[in-house]
């Protein structure tokens, strides 16, 4: 079987000159440098920056004075940031319910190799090509409720005031949102399924499992590492949504659609606020990295295990 | 079957794509137009949207014609997303030479920390150039005593416009006072139109409802006390009042529908008065180019009605005080080299404010604020508009600057989230001057 020989270069190397492979090893370390060059430049030393400047008081414009403790206990104390941290969770979660699901159906489907499936992939795949601010514009302006697609049209169930009213604005900002991701998901689960071995769907065949069960007993379990890759994207992308947020809504209206990233965007640059808005870009990352790391460890202590053991 | 390689496979790809994303990110830092133009001209940024980004470029094109030595390099940005991005650059020293502004706090902030040049003995060298200007256009301008921008274009007060049309079939007059305003509310939404157009994403659209009912209500010595930082000033119950007579007018329908989705950038709120959707509309009196321009014949055939603020029964204002911005400022970067100043100083005197842009400016339906322009606005075809904005902007015994611009950027933002809050009618106006009221002296 063909799978059989793919696997077989892996297995090769324990019998490789363990000296030879500590050679190697030291060589491929060089390679990294680069990499980690850039890494201290544009991510760790700008985090410490924003680290320090949680501490301070600045305008953006003058001289930057030191502050204490005074932007976080004033943080920490702004209901502001609760709201912000709600909307951010709430986004995230229906995010993650409405995309995934979707996602993955449509990739076992563009995973076939039939004709028109590919056509309609295309189709699928077109928002992936849009920037955020082209998307905003493009749905603010179908959405207006004076002279938008609703009135156009004579649509009168369209015809809602989707950006003006609090509840649908958040509905809307979670529905473009997965306008605009699913297509990159879908992606990735039409990869996840194209990897696994058609001998686990001729084998279930035999054993006479229809089309649901072999989806269930075959596809999800063979797909869960890409479902864990697929949603860690999503979780910690929704925590650094903005541009869509920022162009549809501006955090409005109200409040009701500010989440964690666009507080900290308005704090600094219109509040001219950088110290509190460094608190919050502070708490962000913290977010971020507990959220990636509770994702890695769903996937298990055996995540790097096979799931194709004894083809 | 393990796959140790996995892990350090991915780092390696990293460290293969990362120098291609950082040089992507790097090009757009460096590629910004705040760089001096080349060979000693100057740069300046300003405000997409016509009719005054053609007459700009005309201005900008007639400058650099006869001055080869001193070239301008004019970049256009949205009004909304330039005052986000002019604080950045000047934070990042990377402001262009000729900073657009529209004086009051920001321009405060700039020059406290000595970002924009001290203009005041350049003036008192151009003794011509300081005259040429309404002398009340400087207070605006004016930081401890020196003048750190020169005023210029027009002057902007907000002014009730109407749809003729619409209230002739409704066989109404324009509010004189608040009952009027509630009362035609009815009248229009009986009709199936909407009384009041807003664009009440941007905000600063929904703020110049309070900038009158305030002035109207309290006097102007409300707002100066806010101005000013006095305690508990936001506490005054004129401000409590104003905040609850819009909501009244909210709660009544006197704006449109999903007015708090619509933004002024787009110039869809103008739209809703044009094509009759909306029978009112509060704005600045710079929205009359734009409405003759794009307002097929509407403002031509004299459809557009114009009026001042209603008076409010019992209120301390003066209907004869305006509000909006008593003109547009230009600051020289301090940062600029001394040839870039030498030649932003150039084009402020000698370019910025000519002959054929205050024509144009007049052309366009607005009020340039130089002095001696009588005659140009009465054989103008807007002559009824151009002086009726001339004599408020002259007769009023108060102009109010418009809020966001007079007060720090800080208690700007704050402000404008709060009365998007109060238009929503998610706060009440005590919670309102509560908020706002936390915010005096930041």
């Amino acid at each position: 079987m063909s799978n059989a020989v793919s696997t077989a270069p892996g297995s090769a190397v324990g019998f490789k000159n363990s000296k030879q492979t500590e050679q190697r090893k030291a060589a491929l370390a060089w390679l990294t440098i680069p990499a980690l060059f850039f890494f201290l430049v544009f991510a760790v030393i700008p985090l410490a920056g924003v680290l320090i400047l949680s501490f301070t008081s600045w305008d953006g414009i003058g001289a930057i004075g030191a502050a204490g403790l005074d932007n976080w206990f004033s943080v920490l104390a702004d209901p502001g940031l609760y709201n912000a941290l709600g909307l951010t969770f709430l986004i995230m979660i229906v995010s993650w319910l409405v995309q995934t699901p979707i996602s993955l159906l449509l990739g076992v489907f563009t995973a076939g190799s039939q004709r028109y499936r590919a056509a309609l992939a295309v189709l699928y795949f077109l928002p992936l090509l849009l920037s955020s601010a082209a998307v905003a514009i493009a749905f603010k302006a179908l959405l207006d409720p004076n002279f938008g697609l609703a009135t156009g049209l004579g649509l009168p169930f369209l015809a809602q005031d989707w950006l003006g009213v609090p509840h649908l604005a958040l509905g809307l900002v979670i529905f473009v949102i997965a306008w605009q991701f699913v297509p990159f998901h879908t992606l990735i689960y039409q990869g996840g399924v194209r990897q696994i071995p058609k001998s686990l769907y001729e084998a279930a065949q035999i054993d006479g499992a229809g089309t649901i069960k072999q989806f269930f007993h075959i596809t999800l379990p063979q797909l869960k590492y890409t479902i864990i890759t697929s949603s860690t994207l999503m979780v910690v992308g929704s925590l650094t949504y903005f541009d869509l947020i920022f162009v549809l809504t501006g955090g409005g209206p109200g409040n009701s659609t500010r989440i964690l990233a666009l507080d900290m965007y308005l704090r600094g640059f219109r509040a001219n606020l950088m110290g509190p808005a460094s608190v919050i870009a502070v708490i962000l990352v913290i977010i971020g990295l507990a959220l990636a790391l509770f994702l890695q460890r769903l996937g298990g202590k055996d995540k790097q295990g096979s799931q194709l053991e004894g083809l | 079957m393990k796959q140790p390689q996995t892990s350090r496979r991915s780092f390696l790809a990293l460290a293969a794509l990362t120098p291609f994303a950082v040089a992507a990110t790097s090009a757009c830092g460096t590629s910004g137009p705040g760089a001096s133009s080349g060979n000693g001209g100057a740069s300046m940024w300003f405000l997409s949207g016509e009719p005054n980004q053609t007459n700009m470029q005309k201005a900008v094109d007639a400058f650099n014609q006869a001055n080869p030595d001193n070239k301008i390099a004019v970049t256009f940005f949205q009004n909304d997303a330039y005052k986000t991005k002019i604080k950045t650059a000047i934070g990042a020293n990377q402001a262009p030479t000729i900073i657009y502004n529209w004086g009051g706090g920001t321009l405060k902030t700039y020059a406290e920390a000595n970002q924009v040049e001290d203009l005041t003995s350049w003036l008192d060298s151009e003794p011509d150039l300081k005259k040429k200007f309404f002398p009340s256009t400087f207070s605006a301008a004016t930081v401890n005593g020196k003048i750190y921008a020169l005023p210029n274009m027009y002057v902007g007060p907000i002014v009730l416009f109407y749809n003729k049309e619409l209230f002739q079939k409704a066989g109404v007059q324009p509010p004189k006072t608040w009952d009027d305003v509630m009362s035609l509310v009815k009248t229009f939404n009986g009709m199936g139109v909407a009384p009041f157009s807003l664009g009440g994403q941007s905000r600063w659209t929904s703020m110049m409802w309070l900038e009158y009912l305030l002035d109207r209500i309290g006097g102007p010595d409300v707002f100066k006390a806010i101005f000013a930082g006095k305690p508990n000033a936001w506490m005054d119950p004129a401000v409590i009042e104003t905040g609850t007579k819009i909501q009244e007018l909210v709660s009544a329908d006197g704006f449109i529908k999903g007015f708090s989705s619509i933004t002024a950038d787009s110039n869809a709120d103008q739209a809703l008065l044009y094509t009759g959707k909306a029978a009112m509309m509060l704005h600045g009196s710079w929205t009359y180019g734009p409405m003759k321009k794009d307002g097929k014949n509407f403002v031509q055939d004299g459809k557009l009605g114009f009026v001042q603020f209603p008076s409010i029964p019992g209120g301390k204002g003066d209907p004869k005080n305006g509000v909006g911005n008593p003109a547009n400022y230009q600051s020289i970067s301090a940062k600029a080299s001394d040839k870039e100043k030498e030649s932003a100083k150039k084009f402020l005197k000698d370019g910025i404010m000519t002959d054929a842009m205050i024509d144009a400016y007049i052309n366009s339906g607005s009020v340039p604020i130089v002095n001696g322009i009588e005659n140009k606005l009465n054989t103008s075809p807007d002559k009824d508009f151009l002086n009726f904005v001339y004599d408020l902007a002259k007769n009023a015994p108060s102009f109010q600057q418009s809020w966001d611009q007079a007060l720090s950027p800080t208690a700007a933002e704050a402000l404008l989230n709060n009365i998007d809050q109060l238009f929503l009618k998610s706060i009440t106006p005590q919670q309102f001057a509560e908020n706002m009221n936390g915010t005096l002296g930041k």
